[in-house]
């Protein structure tokens, strides 16, 4: 969270969307996070999501809790409306404003602290309950903020800078996520930008619960032989099981696939995601496979990233309560008011 | 004969009915209360009933009043006796001349009833047994019964009880011939074998007028109906889970969009109490009307979000439902007990506006009023129910809406407005009353976004820790806080006949106990006048009153008289001469003990000192 703004003049030959936004549209305040943290390449990634995509940045809403994490949203789309709510319960508030206003974007970024501690139980309700959200936890093991204490998703037998040992059991998320049903379930690692920003985009384009587990090393307090989260460790345990694209009736995006075959999946808005499997038996609609395969590389110390599963054809919130599709925050009293005939008949009937 | 002379009165008296949890009694007991009605007989029932589902006692209380009291009264007359755990507790409550109805069908020692009392026995179990063979029609059908000797004894009209049943159980013929056979099963029983009428007796009248019979909670729920609410989010928790349902039942008839069938609201049971006022929060956040109802506990769990609706300026509305704390307390027992609670909820500097309806006209009038004050003042509003008015049927006036009323969005910049080149500060004090403009996330592609948060910023909502920034935005919510005074329903206040120097402040659901109190004391020779506060803050004739009585009785429904330390706290009085009158045993507060109280209180006032008595 800062009060410097970046300076607005940029060159006139930076390249444009199909809505005339250049990068700098998509950015927000500089950042005051640590030099080199992978939040700020989740920020990058997140704004180069929203530019291939050409969103019109003022069309999301970004919504946070409290952390390092939840700082983040006044680092990207600096034209968006942000809340920096209270610790762990973006979730909520999140819910409260999609119920609001079904047309905007819902874009949650939330913190392991954030969202495996204190906002367990809102995230794992904002899941079950299908709101159509991309929810990024920015996942370090750690609290940066109160200076490296272990959170809920760190590993049991990883070390703290101070050498003590966690002897608590790791909450995966994404393993959560997944029991919980929620419709896009994916892991990335902020150091790999290529295998991330197409993760987002897709995840922005999925209408339901779309989670994003983002490992994104502390470093300042997690970056260390014995940690779990450190860019060395998670380089060497990383185990893709695909790479995507996402297609909005444009050019693909230009990404770095690995061979392997390939897989269509049409979403509801019909974009497309050019799923280019690795693993070639790993089939991404399977939530039990999903699962079981997640569990068996955890116990081998891999660290399984990509789009682990999806349901192309989910529905939403809205859609399970019935609303209307005007959202509910522009109806006015001639909309909403039965009138004072129908009054009349109330009271009546309370005689 | 009773060695008392047996009560004799027409249209006032109490009867209670204690029963089991679960029994099935209440809809009878209901029906008993509403045939008074019928007969133009004001009522004022209540339920007094265990935190427990079945099994445990559970009483109904209906006082028929013609003079139209609609406070507890205190003392019962006739005890319809249906609990065996709680007989003595029963018979021991009854007036001396009063009336014991209960089931004669297994033999009581005489040791079980009262010398001063009229004991009525009707074989219930036996007449039900002879006539149904199924388990639950025995239990269900035995309530009915009872209610037909009662309309015997009590000398009610049994066609106006027919015609209630026939309302209930419209459409369904084999249930309603069934209940009327039950009825006059026990009516006819009545007649052959008892002295009918008794001495209580409900004559014809037509004192309920226009009136409408309806619970507090049910109205509010209307209310944010017809105010607009779009968002509701809740947890269940006693005794406020019957404003959402009501609220969904409402929705469900009135809020579909007739073309597409799709609903024009979003109700969500929430995780728990933190997550439904988060999703308030976020829904007022984004311009929508949200709303959570709730209770003490809740409140306790809503605190931080609270907290940030103030600072971070976003409407909310909360309706709570209070009940006898402190902690779980007693779930099921009325109190006025969370006003400190909620007038300076969360940790900082904090004031929130409290809006205290007296019945469920008002629940209706204030909860549609609450969204327009927490758009207008972007804060969180309280709506200060309490079960007594929450969950009890209470008379009173129709409710009324305005056609032509459109609703207060309050200060919001359109995307015309910032396209117009207008200066957008999330908090800039642009008009002088502390309420800055906001704007909804989607509104302009370059203008008006802003950042919320819970942390100290500067008027043009950029982070700040700047000492001087945060103290102009705390002052800044100090103005808002004195805009709400003259935002908010105002105190009524009713003079004695006679110029006084006593005067008494009261809210709330204490008010129809209020109302007959004063007669009582007027009786009694003491003159008071009174001021019913109707929200926090207060308004400037509050202090106007304190400063023009040398007493002011403050009657209220806790034990620590929470306004009371309100109104000294907001208007640096002399605690002195405000004499805390409080009531906190989780019954509601009634006219005898007001009346007590305050009379007790105002006779010590009138002792004449000693030198002048010797002089």
């Amino acid at each position: 969270m800062t009060y410097i703004a970046k300076p607005k003049f940029h060159h006139p030959g930076l390249k444009k969307n199909e809505l005339g936004y250049t990068h700098r549209d998509y950015e927000g305040k500089i950042s005051t996070l640590c030099a080199g943290c992978g939040h700020d390449s989740i920020t990058a990634s997140i704004i180069e999501a929203c530019y291939e995509l050409s969103i019109e940045p003022h069309r999301v809403a970004k919504i946070s809790g409290i952390g390092c994490s939840s700082k983040t949203p006044d680092y990207f789309l600096g034209n968006s409306h942000g809340f920096n709510s209270v610790h762990g319960r973006m979730p909520s508030v999140l819910t409260g404003a999609n119920l609001a206003n079904r047309d905007l974007i819902y874009l949650g970024v939330s913190g392991d602290g954030d969202s495996a501690s204190i906002g367990f139980g809102q995230f794992a309700h904002s899941i079950r309950r299908g709101v159509n959200m991309t929810y990024i936890v920015e996942n370090n093991g750690v609290y940066g903020l109160t200076k490296g204490q272990f959170s809920a998703t760190a590993d049991r037998g990883s070390k703290s800078k101070k050498g003590v040992t966690n002897t608590d059991n790791a909450i995966d998320l994404v393993a959560i996520a997944l029991q919980l049903g929620a419709t896009f379930v994916a892991r990335s690692f902020s150091g790999d930008k290529t295998q991330l920003v197409p993760l987002i985009a897709a995840a922005i384009r999925h209408k339901g619960a779309s989670f994003i587990d983002v490992i994104s090393p502390c470093i300042a307090f997690n970056n260390h032989a014995g940690s779990t989260k450190s860019f060395d460790y998670v380089r060497e345990h990383n185990d893709a099981v695909n790479r995507l694209d996402v297609l909005v009736g444009r050019d693909p995006i230009a990404v770095d696939y690995a061979p392997g075959t390939v897989q269509m999946v049409e979403q509801h808005d019909g974009s497309k995601i050019a799923l280019r499997k690795i693993d070639a038996d790993y089939d991404p609609h399977d939530r039990l496979g999903a699962m079981t395969f997640l569990q068996k590389h955890a116990a081998k110390g891999q660290i399984v990233t990509g789009l682990l599963y999806v349901d192309p054809d989910a529905e939403d919130l809205h859609e399970h309560l019935n609303t209307v599709e005007t959202p509910l925050n522009s109806l006015e009293a001639d909309a909403l008011c039965p009138g004072s005939a129908v009054l009349d008949k109330i009271n009546a009937s309370l005689r | 004969m009773p060695d008392k002379k047996p009560i004799s009165s027409v249209n006032d008296f109490v009867v209670r009915f204690a029963n089991v949890n679960g029994s099935g009694s209440a809809s009878a007991n209901e029906m008993f209360a509403r045939a008074i009605l019928r007969h133009g007989v004001p009522v004022s029932p209540r339920n007094i009933f265990p935190s427990n589902i079945q099994g445990l006692p559970t009483w109904y209380e209906v006082r028929v009043t013609e003079d139209g009291h609609l406070g507890a009264r205190g003392g019962v007359d006739m005890m319809v006796a249906m609990n065996p755990q709680t007989w003595d507790k029963d018979v021991a409550g009854i007036e001396p001349g009063g009336y014991l109805f209960y089931d004669s069908t297994k033999p009581m020692p005489s040791t079980k009833f009262r010398d001063d009392i009229t004991v009525i026995g009707v074989p219930l179990t036996a007449i039900t047994n002879s006539t149904y063979t199924d388990p639950r029609q025995r239990q269900l059908f035995k309530n009915i019964i009872y209610l037909g000797a009662l309309s015997a004894l009590l000398d009610m009209d049994p066609k106006l009880i027919e015609q209630l049943i026939g309302e209930q159980y419209k459409g369904k013929e084999k249930l309603l011939s069934s209940n009327v056979h039950a009825l006059h099963l026990g009516r006819d029983w009545a007649l052959q074998n008892l002295k009918c009428p008794i001495g209580l007796r409900v004559k014809k009248s037509d004192k309920v007028g226009d009136r409408i019979f309806i619970e507090g909670n049910s109205a509010a729920a209307l209310g944010a109906v017809y105010g607009g609410a779009t968002v509701c989010a809740w947890y269940p928790i006693t005794p406020s889970s019957s404003v959402a349902e009501a609220f969904t039942a409402h929705c469900k008839k009135y809020r579909h969009d007739p073309d597409t069938g799709k609903a024009k609201y979003a109700i969500v049971q929430g995780e728990d109490e933190l997550a439904s006022i988060g999703i308030v929060i976020g829904a007022s956040w984004n311009g929508a009307r949200a709303f959570t109802a709730t209770s003490g506990p809740g409140i306790s769990l809503m605190t931080e979000f609270i907290g940030l609706s103030y600072f971070a300026e976003i409407p909310a509305v909360i309706m709570n439902i209070q009940r006898a704390g402190p902690s779980t307390g007693m779930p099921t027992r009325t109190q006025q007990c969370d006003i400190i609670a909620c007038a300076y909820a969360s940790h900082g500097d904090t004031k929130h506006v409290l809006l205290f309806p007296e019945d469920p006209a008002e629940a209706f009038e204030f909860a549609a009023a609450s969204f327009d004050l927490a758009e207008r003042l972007q804060t969180t509003i309280f709506l200060m129910l309490d079960l007594d008015i929450g969950m009890n049927h209470r008379l009173c006036r129709p409710l009324k809406w305005d056609d032509a009323r459109q609703y207060d969005r309050g200060k919001v910049m359109t995307a015309e407005m910032l396209e117009e080149g207008r200066d957008f500060g999330r908090y800039l004090d642009v008009d002088g009353d502390g309420i800055p403009y906001r704007t909804y996330p989607g509104t302009h592609p370059t203008k008006g976004s802003y950042f919320t948060r819970g942390t100290s910023r500067d008027r043009y909502a950029r982070y700040s820790e700047e000492g001087p920034v945060y103290a102009d935005n705390m002052q800044r919510l100090v103005r808002k806080f004195e805009t709400a005074q003259d935002l908010v329903p105002r105190p009524l206040q009713a003079n004695a006949e006679r110029p006084t120097k006593y005067g008494v402040i009261y809210f709330g659901s204490t008010s129809p106990a209020m109302d007959e109190a004063i007669g009582l004391l007027e009786a009694r020779g003491h003159q008071l006048d009174r001021l019913r506060i109707r929200a926090f803050p207060f308004h400037s004739s509050v202090a106007s009153f304190l400063a023009e009585h040398d007493f002011v009785y403050v009657v209220e429904q806790n034990r620590d008289s929470q306004l009371r330390q309100l109104i000294v706290n907001e208007n640096g009085i002399d605690p002195v001469r405000l004499v805390p009158i409080v009531h906190y045993d989780g019954s509601p507060i009634t006219a005898r003990f007001i009346a007590k109280a305050i009379g007790d209180h105002q006779d010590h006032l009138k002792v004449t000192p000693l030198r002048k008595a010797v002089s």
